[in-house]
């Protein structure tokens, strides 16, 4: 086990939180320790509780746990929300001067640190850094060198003049000093620094990277919980790359816009959360049947309807399998950590331009809003290669006429791949619509031409099962008789659980399965296992479903959809119980 | 090569299915001699098409073209010219398509101002599904889903370009040919978001707004020495005149920044490197 520190901050939205929280993680970061933080968010813009949580380790962190070792309670909702996480020996910084904090009971064995933030802030300059004081404190319990924060309040503030940087330099070093002189008490801890630099970034922040990694310079979208950052992170940066955002009216008009600017030969994307797939679902059925290349990003959250913008779920996979009226081949990836998200996002675009087929890429609330650290070395930008598939050159437009000279979109080739040309090439010019076309792309409905284009859609998939590798992610003892399953953001919660699960004595084959459609066959693994879990974000199983469809057998099920991710500990405790222990696993 | 271009250049082999006499012949016809005296040519002219009977014109022209779902026709064609500025965009739609289901985007793609023609083939009426009340149709129009009218007043498109700050509105008659040529000619040639609504008679199902009728009411603005269609204020009075119908360009914002230009889009996005860009490692710097 890493040995990891778990610090919160939290309070009421608008406090600042989530900034206060991020300079954190930097300092962290920058002082060459890992990272891994999550948010507890309400869907509001002020009031209602709000957190920011990191997790630390000199090793990698890859889930978070039950339990809080610091916490910066501005409320005092942060304390009673967070009470099943503190334990024996937790220190609660708090401002005791404040007047709802007031009467605020340290619950039995816990630490309170009454430090007065808001005066201390006054004395730096100005209240508004109280969540700094709060910082300086936090690293005066935790031994952490407060030298690595005053680079990330630099990073953070240097915009706004080296005054505002001193003074939050300032005020961090009240709150450690005054925790130093008003608190003799001997904390356990001692946050050791190394030489590492890592980088802290996001999944959403990771799909955008990869995106414009892999040339992707059309990006339309509407703002929607959690995947705006998508489009914040792309906004300003694709530019440089001579790309464009565009911020649509609506989702119905983002993935349209989308799908013309990937027939104009741009690599496009469009990234929403579920109600915008369901405004999408129609020109999706557009996209697959005209073999335009596209990637449309799910980041799910709870659903449905509106259901919990701001919470965890894995919910929509039966959506992006089979959403849309008729038969619609396509792709879904599901990254499974943050890093993942990257190196997907590249695949995606591979992948709708080979098969010229629509990618769908399914992260979840829990990787968007995620920020890991990462060896820079993890996002290798010379591996990565760019495959436009069969894009007819001027030059080579001749070969691909019909008879009477005009250029064949949807020509049946024995991969069903067909040819592509993109828009001001000269010969090229040529149509495509919706509705049942030739090879031509005009409409039939012509009863032969109508089964040979259905076939020749579904043969890019059949090809692309043969030349892809769509092999899972494995950990674990091969050999164990007890096979575990997930898919998208658990793995790393999964990863971790098989550590406590080891300790008592419980060892597991663990698959990490990144593709939904088309995904790897486990039908051997399933049959070698005695017992087999899948694990999912959702109620109903719905990854469970597909194993069991395609191995012909019965699943166990772990199914959380509280709206909270998996967290190692509590995975660990659930996996013990259907395989029909009960001995107590301890974080 | 411009100057070789002939407008029959932009038909395609492929015969009509509109019903003989449909409006939609002519709107046509014009938009095909407006790309082709605009110097334009199909490998350079990306058409977007809507659904219903304006929806089968990418089918009948030579082009790059793209028939979409219902309502969504511009969008796409923003995607495209965003995606590649050197193309010709054109967008034709029915007023079904245009002013209801897609009325969002219309009023969005009007004050987008994208350097684009958008052509709606008005017949006030929806006739694909054979001949329902469409949101142009008239208050008192009895048709299969108004047995006795509408109750709704008739979508005035022109006023709702104007209210979302086109920068230029023109209204033509698809049997007029010369003048509804010369109309979509001006679109095109508009920098900025060139709207025509074009009367495009149905002589199956609208036995009300008929080629005589237009011809009988038609006022042509060009007939008119006073009038400027530079002139805010009297463009106004003849978009909001409910007793005539008027063709012509009846406004025209001079001082038009097309939104491509203001938002810097002026490369051809299909051309990307073999890897990552050169730099791609500075995206990953940010993050420290």
């Amino acid at each position: 086990m890493p040995e990891d520190l778990n610090w919160a901050i939290g309070g009421e939205a608008g406090d600042g939180i989530d900034s206060t929280g991020k300079i954190f993680a930097q300092a962290l970061s920058r002082a060459g320790r890992h990272v891994f933080t999550s948010k507890d968010f309400a869907s509001r813009i002020r009031g209602g509780y709000t957190a920011y949580k990191v997790r630390t380790s000199v090793d990698r962190v890859e889930s978070v746990v039950d339990r809080l070792d610091i916490l910066i309670a501005l409320t005092q909702r942060t304390v009673d929300e967070n009470l099943d996480e503190l334990h024996e020996g937790s220190v609660i910084i708090y401002d005791g001067e404040r007047t709802t904090m007031q009467d605020l009971e340290i619950p039995e064995g816990m630490i309170g640190l009454d430090v007065p933030l808001k005066s201390l802030a006054e004395d730096a300059g100005g209240a508004i850094m109280r969540n700094v004081v709060a910082l300086g404190a936090a690293c005066a319990v935790a031994d952490f060198p407060i030298e690595n924060l005053d680079e990330s309040l630099q990073k953070r503030f240097g915009g706004k003049g080296e005054s505002i940087v001193e003074n939050n330099k300032e005020a961090a070093r009240l709150g450690r000093e005054y925790v130093r002189e008003n608190y003799d008490h001997e904390f356990d801890y001692e946050l050791e620094t190394t030489d590492a630099d890592y980088v802290l970034l996001n999944g959403d922040e990771a799909i955008g990277m990869g995106a414009i990694a892999a040339g992707c310079r059309f990006y339309s979208g509407y703002p929607i919980t959690p995947a705006t950052n998508v489009m914040e992170y792309l906004t300003g940066r694709i530019e440089r790359y001579g790309g464009a955002v565009i911020q649509a009216e609506d989702e119905l008009s983002a993935i349209n816009m989308a799908l013309g600017a990937a027939r104009a030969g741009a690599r496009a994307m469009t990234a929403t959360s579920g109600p915008g797939i369901d405004l999408m679902t129609e020109t999706f059925g557009l996209v697959a049947t005209t073999e335009t290349p596209l990637v449309i990003v799910d980041v799910m959250r709870s659903g449905p309807s509106t259901g919990m913008p701001t919470k965890q779920e894995q919910g929509d996979l039966n959506m992006l399998l089979y959403g849309g009226h008729g038969e619609i081949p396509r792709f879904v990836l599901a990254p499974t950590t943050v890093s993942e998200c990257f190196h997907k996002a590249v695949e995606a675009f591979n992948l709708a331009e080979k098969y010229q087929t629509p990618v769908f890429l399914a992260a979840d609330l829990a990787l968007a809003v995620t920020e890991q650290t990462f060896p820079p070395e993890e996002f290798d930008m010379d591996a990565v290669e760019i495959d436009r598939g069969n894009v007819v050159s001027e030059g080579q437009i001749d070969e691909w006429v019909s008879e009477s000279g005009q250029f064949q979109p949807h020509l049946e080739t024995e991969d069903g791949i067909s040819p592509r040309t993109f828009p001001g090439n000269a010969g090229g010019a040529h149509m495509t619509t919706g509705l049942e076309h030739d090879a031509l792309g005009r409409r039939t409905e012509d009863t032969d031409v109508r089964v040979d284009q259905v076939d020749k859609r579904n043969r890019k998939v059949e090809t692309a099962i043969e030349r892809e590798d769509w092999s899972p992610r494995e950990f674990g003892d091969a050999d164990s008789d007890t096979l575990i399953i997930s898919w998208g953001s658990n793995e790393g919660a999964m990863r971790e659980a098989m550590g406590f699960l080891e300790e008592d004595g419980v060892s597991v084959r663990f698959v990490s399965v990144p593709y939904i459609f088309p995904r790897p066959d486990l039908t051997d693994a399933v049959e070698a296992a005695d017992e087999v879990i899948v694990v999912e974000c959702n109620a109903t199983g719905q990854f469970a479903d597909l194993v069991e469809h395609d191995a012909l057998t019965r699943v166990k099920r772990i199914n959380k959809y509280d709206g909270v991710r998996f967290k190692a500990d509590e995975l660990a405790e659930d996996v013990k119980r259907v395989l029909g222990e009960s001995a107590e696993v301890t974080a | 090569m411009s100057s070789q271009v002939r407008f029959t250049d932009f038909k395609s082999d492929k015969q009509p299915t509109w019903c003989p006499g449909c409006g939609d012949f002519g709107t046509m016809n014009g938009m095909m001699k407006a790309l082709a005296n605009t110097g334009n040519d199909p490998d350079n002219t990306f058409i977007v098409a809507g659904i219903g009977c304006s929806g089968k014109i990418g089918t009948y022209m030579h082009s790059y073209a793209l028939h979409g779902v219902h309502g969504r026709a511009l969008p796409v064609g923003i995607g495209v010219k965003a995606a590649n500025p050197n193309l010709e965009v054109m967008v034709a739609g029915g007023d079904g398509d245009g002013y209801s289901i897609g009325a969002g985007h219309f009023v969005h793609a009007v004050r987008r101002n994208m350097d684009m023609t958008y052509v709606v083939m008005d017949n006030r009426i929806y006739g694909l599904t054979k001949g329902q009340f469409s949101p142009t149709s008239r208050e008192d129009f009895e048709t299969s889903t108004s047995p006795d009218g509408t109750h709704q007043a008739p979508v005035n498109p022109l006023a709702l370009a104007l209210a979302a700050g086109g920068t230029f509105i023109a209204q033509s008659f698809s049997s007029d040919a010369q003048r509804h040529a010369q109309i979509v000619q001006e679109a095109i040639e508009h920098p900025g978001f060139g709207f025509v609504n074009v009367y495009s008679p149905c002589v199956t199902f609208n036995d009300v707004d008929t080629y005589d009728y237009f011809r009988d009411s038609l006022v042509d603005l060009a007939d008119d020495e006073d009038y400027d269609s530079t002139d805010y204020d009297q463009a106004k009075e003849v978009i909001l005149d409910s007793d005539k119908e008027y063709q012509g360009v009846i406004y025209r914002d001079e001082n038009s920044v097309p939104y491509n230009e203001s938002m810097g889009l002026t490369e051809n996005m299909s051309e990307i490197p073999d890897g990552a860009p050169e730099d791609a490692m500075d995206l990953v710097r940010e993050f420290y």
